[in-house]
């Protein structure tokens, strides 16, 4: 499986992979998070169950740390070789219907800005402020407030909403090109993934603002 | 019926030989026949190249049918001009206006080295073909009819594929250069049918190892190459040279060592 892993196909099918890892993840943490429309306590109690169960949260930790170290590096080493495979681009860009979508070119602009805001979001969040809260009895740590405190700034929502709409193009492209590169494209469906791919990077999208700006508006 | 004419400003790649400096020169192509092809077109600019003295510009053509896969640069951008499913020798100037300008470039890809202004040399996809898009079968007398059973969508589907005229126009569109769509098609084609499923896995093997070692690119399902490509190959084929990539892997059977086997 080495010459697998070193081919072209192989490096895709891992990036596809990789990916999905995290594509299921931010569905996940989007949908966890809307736990703030109802209320912050109900927030602060989900993300308490998440921290209290050691192998869900080191299980996933190191799954999404192993699968985003992965991307990163085949994103770069992709992206060397293939700009080295096209040599000199030409000199004017196709449009039409040959045009290449935008968001399938700039895909190792958009994942490095999504690297640098998953770093700073971490340090603001998780490496963040601890207040602590009790609720029902039980000592937590209060996130809510935290998120309450960061997003009454518009500089902080204006940066959420500007990377979120980057990891949409993301997405979109990410999810529509996944099935082609684990070979599991088929011409029975083949017409409906431009969709639907659309609809998940929609739907993670909103979900993911929504919160921010919710926030802030109750600030 | 009276042709209609059209005057042109083509800003065209002129480069004397592989590793000369290249640039792009600026031509008037006046009264143009809107019923000419593409290339005939610059055969009526180069004929006037020629009776000032200057040297013509060189591409490649051969049948002007749109079946042959000699021929093929990009315009404006766009591999084989703006049209789908077409060829620039079956791309006529009635799909131009009065007074455009034109930027025409040879394909652009590492593995597609120039030889003279829209000219690339291509031997890189004839040594995947070599690899294994071919069947090692003894042909013999022509099989009875119906010997070997092929399903309908299987005979169209290795048809489909079939139809690849190995234009380059899928690399050249490619932002990475990448020749999976023209590597899927050959692959496609044997493999959809009997005879060549016997070496299916083989091929897909040898052919994607030959294809990274030409330096073409990754495939990044863009989605450009199948809207360049004049026989509208489907990026499902790509889809099932990663399919029967992986497959072949996971089968790989260790070498079996000469003189133990009998």
């Amino acid at each position: 499986m080495s010459g697998f892993l070193s081919s072209s196909v192989g490096k895709k099918y891992l990036m596809g992979l990789t990916g999905l890892v995290w594509a299921g993840f931010v569905f996940g943490h989007m949908a966890g998070n809307m736990t703030i429309f109802v209320s912050p306590d109900l927030y602060n109690q989900y993300g308490h169950a998440i921290v209290s169960n050691k192998i869900l949260l080191y299980g996933t930790e190191a799954a999404l740390i192993l699968s985003l170290l992965v991307h990163v590096g085949l994103a770069i080493n992709l992206t060397i070789s293939n700009r080295s495979s096209k040599g000199i681009a030409s000199s004017v860009k196709a449009s039409g219907s040959k045009r290449t979508p935008l968001a399938a070119q700039t895909m190792i602009i958009q994942g490095t800005i999504l690297l640098a805001f998953i770093i700073l979001h971490l340090i603001t969040f998780k490496y963040g402020e601890y207040y602590e809260t009790t609720i029902d009895g039980v000592k937590m740590r209060d996130l809510a407030r935290l998120m309450s405190e960061v997003f009454s700034q518009p500089p902080a929502v204006a940066g959420y909403v500007i990377s979120l709409l980057l990891l949409c193009a993301h997405l979109k492209h990410g999810f529509g090109s996944v099935f082609q590169s684990l070979g599991l494209l088929h011409p029975s469906y083949q017409g409906k993934i431009k969709a639907a791919s659309w609809a998940y990077a929609i739907v993670v999208t909103i979900g993911f603002i929504s919160q921010p700006l919710y926030v802030y508006m109750m600030s | 019926m009276a042709d209609k004419m059209i005057n042109l400003t083509l800003k065209v790649w002129r480069q004397k030989s592989k590793n000369a400096e290249g640039s792009f020169s600026t031509y008037s192509v006046n009264k143009v026949s809107t019923d000419a092809s593409f290339l005939e077109m610059i055969d009526q600019l180069n004929q006037e190249l020629i009776q000032k003295g200057d040297d013509p510009i060189a591409f490649d053509h051969d049948c002007r049918e749109g079946i042959c896969g000699s021929c093929g640069f990009m315009i404006n951008g766009s591999a084989h001009g703006p049209l789908k499913s077409t060829t620039v020798c079956q791309l006529h100037m009635r799909n131009f206006s009065d007074g455009e300008v034109l930027t025409v470039e040879p394909w652009r890809s590492s593995a597609f080295p120039l030889i003279k202004d829209l000219m690339v040399d291509r031997t890189a996809f004839d040594r995947i073909v070599k690899s294994g898009g071919y069947i090692s079968v003894n042909a013999g007398n022509a099989p009875d009819g119906n010997a070997v059973l092929v399903p309908k969508p299987d005979a169209d589907e290795a048809f489909a594929n079939a139809a690849c005229i190995g234009c380059g126009a899928c690399v050249a569109s490619c932002k990475n250069g990448s020749a999976a769509l023209f590597t899927s098609a050959k692959l496609v084609h044997l493999s959809s049918l009997p005879q060549g499923k016997v070496e299916g896995d083989k091929r897909a093997l040898n052919m994607v190892a030959q294809m990274d070692q030409e330096g073409f690119g990754a495939c990044s399902t863009t989605g450009s190459c199948s809207a360049a490509c004049p026989k509208d190959i489907s990026l499902v084929s790509i889809a099932k040279l990663n399919r029967a990539f992986l497959k072949a892997s996971l089968n790989k059977k260790p070498e079996v060592k000469g003189g133990e086997a009998g």
